[in-house]
């Protein structure tokens, strides 16, 4: 067996980090140990490892597009074409995701509901539609279920546009999703705070309204905000069905000009602000949502 | 006297197979304080909770002040908010402040405004002994002072009846006492109170009744003497020897 240094020198330099009041026996164990040379100790981390060099990354990537669409004419074209897309693609995701959400929250509780009926219609419209694929959802919400219902409902079928059949279709996907996303956050309050609502003689209804969802928004609205991003991105699948949002506009110009590089560097651009925007955005309310509306201490 | 809280035949049983609670009869008088002990999982949460129905009994009946809670035409949001239940874990509700605690079923199922409802808080607020302590987060207090505010809130409803499961059981020893005070002098102020305890301090001086309950059924009861120093059941003995002796 191997002794490290003596124990006056270990204390007095304090190389090991022992103070002088630890044990005979610890500190015996400490020298078996082969200290000092092998030490853990927590370090501060220096900037460069803390830097967030991927943001950065991604700004400079930005930058340099911005720079090219702006002084490049053949980009700034294509952006010309594109870039009208935008209000479309922006009103498209906004108006699904406010149907979705009150879809998802409908069919969240009702698959935890007690209700034979709501039960199972949920968990029948929840499963079916995270059973199938996004794009063949698309067509056949879009081309057979909405003609259907309107030929059931006696509207005229051109009074319907694509783009509102888009927002029936993306709805209905996003519903499914969200109401995962409910149901788990829901189940996320303890049994506790039902239980109690209910013995102060608060109704089902009251404490779900009042103890229930508002402990549940907090676990939700991260989940939420990921979905509200992934209908911005999946608006460009409706391209398909010659809605002219971006993608549709990038696909049509690119064919007839040629320009593939041009106008496919230009949407990821703009997808890519988009995203990035609303991810700053919804950051900001996720933030205002869990911080303390008030507090002391 | 009127009976105030009455369990008739009793029985509670968990996913088919889980026998909980055989055959209870408990009868509990107008500003009656009654203990219910026994050991672990022999039942005594689940009989509590019967008592205003957050477990549906499985048979028997359950009356508090004449009215069968059983009976499917009784409005059991009504009878609840007149009997007061207090958690072992508080189950406060964490996003409202301790006033806020208090006020929500005064304004939604009483129907006060919202300055009758905080007037109410504050005076059991102050009751308990902590009105500082209005505007502050359950999150930010200790687990002493959440239970008080948790028994201020039921006491804000103005029941007939409170129910305690295990109130103490969560609670760091040196703040039971605060709690336990607290008990004591709703006790003496002539509350109608059925406990789950293990605080034998409490049933011995607040009791008018302990129940001994063992494997879902009730064993015997009596006064806290003869229950504590008088038991005739063998299974009670050797409840008390392993409780001593630990
Ligand atoms: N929701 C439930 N589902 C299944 N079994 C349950 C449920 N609640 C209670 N039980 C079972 O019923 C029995 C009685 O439980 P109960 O909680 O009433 O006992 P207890 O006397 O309160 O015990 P403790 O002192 O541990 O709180 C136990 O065997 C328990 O496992
Ligand atoms: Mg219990």
């Amino acid at each position: 067996m191997t002794m490290g240094p003596s124990l006056e020198a270990m204390q007095d330099g304090g190389s090991c980090g022992l103070r002088g009041d630890e044990h005979l026996s610890d500190i015996s164990s400490h020298i078996n140990e082969g200290l000092p040379s092998f030490a853990r100790r927590s370090e501060d981390k220096a900037w460069w490892q803390e830097f967030p060099w991927w943001g950065s990354v991604i700004a400079l990537v930005m930058l340099v597009m911005a720079a090219k669409i702006f002084f490049d004419p053949d980009y700034d074209l294509a952006w010309s074409r594109i870039y009208p897309g935008v209000w479309l693609t922006l009103q498209t995701t906004f108006i699904s995701f406010g149907i979705a959400f009150i879809l998802g929250l409908l069919a969240g509780i009702g698959q935890i509901s007690q209700n034979v009926v709501a039960h199972n219609l949920s968990r029948a419209y929840v499963e079916l539609i995270r059973g199938i694929p996004i794009l063949p959802l698309i067509f056949t919400v879009a081309l057979v279920l909405v003609p259907k219902a309107i030929n059931f409902l006696h509207i005229d079928n051109s009074s319907v546009s694509t783009k509102w059949r888009v927002v029936v279709a993306l709805s209905l996907i996003y519903g499914a999703y969200m109401a995962e996303i409910f149901r788990g956050g829901i189940q996320s309050v303890a049994p506790g705070q039902r239980e109690a609502g209910r013995s102060l003689g608060l109704s089902h209804r009251q404490t779900m309204s009042t103890v229930v969802i508002p402990q549940a928004m907090r676990a939700i609205i991260p989940p939420l905000g990921n979905d509200f991003i992934a209908i911005l991105k999946d608006t460009s699948l409706f391209s398909v069905l010659g809605v002219l949002e971006l993608t549709r506009r990038a696909r049509q110009y690119s064919a007839s000009s040629f320009k593939f590089p041009e106008t496919y560097f230009t949407l990821t651009f703009i997808y890519l602000c988009l995203v990035i925007g609303l991810s700053i955005l919804l950051g900001q309310f996720e933030k205002y949502m869990t911080k303390d509306r008030k507090g002391e201490r | 006297m009127s009976t105030m809280v009455e369990v008739r035949n009793l029985h509670k049983t968990f996913l088919k197979i889980i026998k909980a609670v055989v055959d209870v009869s408990i009868k509990v008088e107008k500003g009656e304080v009654v203990v219910i002990i026994g050991p672990s999982g022999s039942g005594k949460s689940t009989i509590l909770r019967c008592m205003n129905l957050l477990d549906v009994p499985s048979s028997g009946d359950v009356f508090i002040d004449g009215v069968n809670l059983v009976d499917k035409a009784t409005d059991l949001d009504l009878i609840r908010a007149d009997v007061g239940m207090v958690f072992q874990q508080f189950n406060l509700f964490p996003h409202l402040t301790v006033m806020e605690n208090i006020t929500l079923a005064q304004r939604k199922v009483r129907g006060k405004s919202n300055e009758e409802a905080v007037e109410m808080g504050m005076r059991q607020l102050t009751r308990v002994g902590i009105p500082e302590k209005a505007n502050s987060y359950p999150r930010q207090l200790s687990g002493g002072q959440q239970q008080r505010v948790a028994i201020a809130r039921s006491l804000a409803m103005e029941p007939k009846v409170m129910l305690f499961d295990e109130p103490t059981s969560a609670l760091d020893p040196e703040m039971i006492k605060e709690v336990l005070d607290v008990m004591l002098e709703l006790a003496a102020g002539g509350m109608t109170m059925v406990c789950v305890t293990h605080e034998m301090g409490f049933a011995r001086s607040a009791a008018d009744r302990v129940v001994f309950v063992d494997e879902g059924s009730v064993v015997e009861e009596g006064t806290p003497d003869e229950i504590f120093n008088h038991a005739v059941h063998a299974r009670t003995k050797d409840f008390f020897d392993k409780i001593l002796h630990h």
